[in-house]
């Protein structure tokens, strides 16, 4: 697959002003909302600092509270299945929907059954999976992929959804009142949820010492795949284990906080064992975890509870837009993450980044996120992945930084430009900093220069020892 | 205590006044022997930030024998002090290069926790409302003030100094702490977004009714005045030394 260009895809999101502001508003305010809850909690940091302890503890030891979890969750009545593969991950769940006869299942919002393409790979089978989560059964409609992994089309502006809507459901494309379109899903939700025959689900916690899972969702799209249908098939990353129940409630006091400034999900649903008459499994998937895991560099981007509190604060997310990095985990952690499962396609997306540091404070297990783009783009320029943008520039800067003269040499010559070349030279294309920015005024002189003029006899008059450094000039 | 002052590139070339206000300031104390470390060039940043780690070891290797007889380093740049700080990496850690690691500071610190001042009495004046920007490095990485996203106490180092300042009113954008999309080289190969983000931020200044903006790091006002230029914006930039020297007036 061809690499992703973050940059290009974002700057047409840049220049598509009302999408753009309201996307950058939006999430802002979601951030806005995260810290206030977050000030009303004395014991905030402290949090955050036990969170990030208990993930790298559990994470050290994941063989041991995975083994816990599968006896205590079979002791419990619920099938658990291993996959390490995201083909594994999705055979194992087909073959479950076809046993049961299932043509249609509704799924709650999981994000390792997007990262293995579920859906994708049941529609070609004949099967149909249905999202259930508002903001991904509208990108679903949309055939687009989440432009957030916690409010999947947040880039839509009222206006998208109600055209939407007019084409694939047939309502009022004029109308764009909020109540009226949840109507309009609300009714064709109702009859696809007829007949569904299996729910799918995806875990936020699950718990070593009960066997149970916690599922965290805004609108009880879990509870519907949960209670209604005979069938339910639950899919994990095997990150996402921790080791008491008493942790999850750590959890969800941070999750929702983060993520939205909510003082908790709406709906934080406990499964521990499967409903009378019906049928659990939970699917644990791999997909190079254990390899990320036995990293010294990143095995710490598996501490990440998926709460996208990096991506409501990323100043380069909220005006790009999730779309424009092309991939399941978006933002911060998907600059990350995403090289980890295939370099050369996000090569690239280290790069999307301003090193602001923003996203690392606001992590409630604490990634950290900034130290990981610089990892990633030594990586990158180690193996030469991205395309050689970059070269060329940075060894020319590497020879004219690497010494004061030499230095000199280069300032001078830039200086010299910005004096004495004509303005529309500047301002062309070859100088990519005039796109945006007014040239800044050469000053007359460098402090160099200055410095050489006011101070430089007299310092030498006065330490005459320092002779030798003075005459110096081998660099 | 002898005192090293390092001038980063982009200030030696573009905004030569930082430094003069900063070198000035810094003579003012008696008790520094202050020396500007003439040969020193630049930080390494702009390779070490692109992933170019073995180019930045040549330069590092460079400067490790030009910073380490310096009791401090001090710089006029919370970007470039974060460098050596928290990303000196490249080249061998010595004993010497330890030693630079942790002796290094910008000159808002080195007055702030060093020189702990608390005055300043040469009577500088700025009678006038600024908007103070803590450049990101010099607030997240180098904390010298608190992030809005960290749940502590408040404090900011530069607003400290700022109000020794006589008549200087210090306020803040209303998204006071969002980057300004320079980012270093950030600024040049992801021109649009840059460009979009140093907008945003000027023009909070302006809604504000800021005039004057001042900074601990000129490379973010080098890119917010460049873009508050390019769309007409009448806004003053200046380094935080120029106002502290009492070499600039509103
Ligand atoms: S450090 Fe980079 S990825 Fe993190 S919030 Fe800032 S710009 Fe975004
Ligand atoms: S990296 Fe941290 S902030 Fe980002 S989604 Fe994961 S847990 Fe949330």
């Amino acid at each position: 697959m061809s690499q992703v260009n973050q940059v290009k895809n974002g700057a047409r999101f840049i220049k598509d002003i009302p999408h753009r502001e309201s996307h950058d508003r939006c999430l802002w305010n979601a951030r806005m909302r995260r810290d206030q809850t977050a000030q009303a909690i004395p014991e905030w940091e402290e949090m955050r600092d036990l969170a990030s302890q208990i993930k790298e503890h559990t994470l050290s030891h994941l063989d041991h509270y995975l083994e816990e979890f599968e006896k205590n969750a079979t002791a419990n009545g619920i099938h658990i299945h291993w996959a390490e593969t995201p083909e594994e991950h999705n055979e194992i769940i087909y073959q479950l929907l076809k046993q049961h006869n299932v043509t249609t299942a509704t799924t709650g919002k999981s994000m390792t059954m997007d990262e293995c393409d579920l859906r994708g790979y049941v529609e070609k089978r004949g099967m149909y999976i249905h999202e259930a989560d508002l903001g991904e059964c509208i990108q679903q409609l949309d055939n687009q992929m989440p432009d957030h992994i916690v409010v999947p089309a947040i880039h839509k502006l009222r206006q998208d959804v109600a055209t939407l809507f007019a084409k694939k459901l047939g309502s009022d494309p004029d109308i764009t009142d909020p109540h009226y379109l949840n109507g309009v899903m609300r009714a064709y939700m109702r009859k696809k949820y007829e007949k569904i025959e299996a729910g799918l689900c995806g875990v936020n916690f699950a718990i070593a010492e009960t066997g149970g899972i916690c599922v965290c969702s805004n609108e009880g799209d879990v509870d519907i795949s949960q209670v209604v249908p005979p069938l339910l098939i639950a899919s994990m990353g095997i990150e996402k284990v921790i080791p008491t129940l008493q942790g999850v409630a750590l959890y969800v006091r941070l999750l929702s906080r983060s993520a939205l400034g909510l003082d908790i999900t709406q709906y934080t649903t406990h499964i521990h064992h499967p409903q009378p008459g019906q049928e659990m499994h939970i699917v644990i998937l791999d997909n190079g975890r254990s390899k990320r895991l036995g990293s010294p560099d990143y095995w710490q981007v598996l501490k990440c509870i998926r709460c996208g509190a990096c991506m409501n604060t990323c100043p380069v997310f909220r005006r790009t837009s999730g779309l424009s990095y092309e991939a399941v985990y978006m933002g911060p952690i998907g600059c990350v993450l995403m090289p980890s499962y295939d370099l050369h396609r996000y090569a690239r997306l280290p790069y999307s980044c301003t090193h602001c540091g923003s996203c690392g404070d606001v992590c409630p297990v604490k990634v950290p996120i900034p130290e990981l783009i610089f990892y990633w783009r030594g990586v990158d320029v180690d193996k030469h992945q991205s395309e050689k943008v970059h070269d060329a520039e940075e060894t020319a800067a590497e020879l004219m930084l690497r010494s004061s003269k030499t230095l000199a040499m280069g300032e001078n010559m830039a200086l010299w430009g910005l004096r004495n070349l004509p303005q529309w030279l500047l301002d062309s294309g070859l100088n990519p900093w005039a796109d945006v920015h007014a040239n800044p005024e050469p000053p007359k002189e460098t402090f160099r220069e200055y410095y050489r003029r006011n101070y430089k006899k007299i310092e030498f008059m006065n330490k005459t020892t320092d002779l030798h450094g003075f005459l110096s000039l081998n660099l | 205590m002898k005192v090293g002052f390092f001038v980063p590139c982009y200030i030696d070339a573009l905004h030569p006044q930082a430094a003069i206000s900063s070198y000035q300031l810094l003579k003012r104390f008696p008790e520094l022997d202050v020396e500007f470390i003439e040969r020193a060039a630049c930080c390494a940043l702009p390779l070490t930030d692109m992933g170019y780690h073995k180019k930045a070891c040549t330069l590092e290797r460079n400067l490790v024998p030009l910073l380490a007889p310096y009791d401090a380093i001090v710089l006029p740049s919370g970007v470039c002090t974060d460098q050596f700080r928290g990303h000196f990496d490249s080249v061998e850690q010595t004993d010497e290069v330890k030693h630079i690691r942790e002796h290094t500071y910008d000159i808002v610190e080195f007055l702030h926790d060093v020189l702990k001042v608390k005055s300043l009495p040469w009577h500088p004046k700025f009678p006038a409302r600024v908007a103070l920007h803590n450049g990101c490095h010099s607030l997240r990485y180098l904390m010298m003030a608190r992030p809005t996203e960290l749940m502590i106490p408040h404090f900011d180092k530069a607003a400290d100094l700022l109000g020794m300042v006589e008549g200087c009113e210090v306020g803040y954008a209303t998204r006071r702490d969002e980057c300004c999309g320079f980012g270093g080289t950030f600024a040049i190969w992801d021109a649009p977004c840059a460009g979009q983000q140093g907008l945003d931020k000027v023009s909070d200044y302006a809604r504000n009714g800021f005039k004057h903006v001042v900074s601990q790091d000129f490379s973010c006002l080098m890119h917010q005045s460049g873009v508050a230029r390019k769309n007409g914006l009448d806004l003053k930039f200046y380094y935080i030394a120029e106002i502290l020297n009492g070499d600039a007036q509103p």
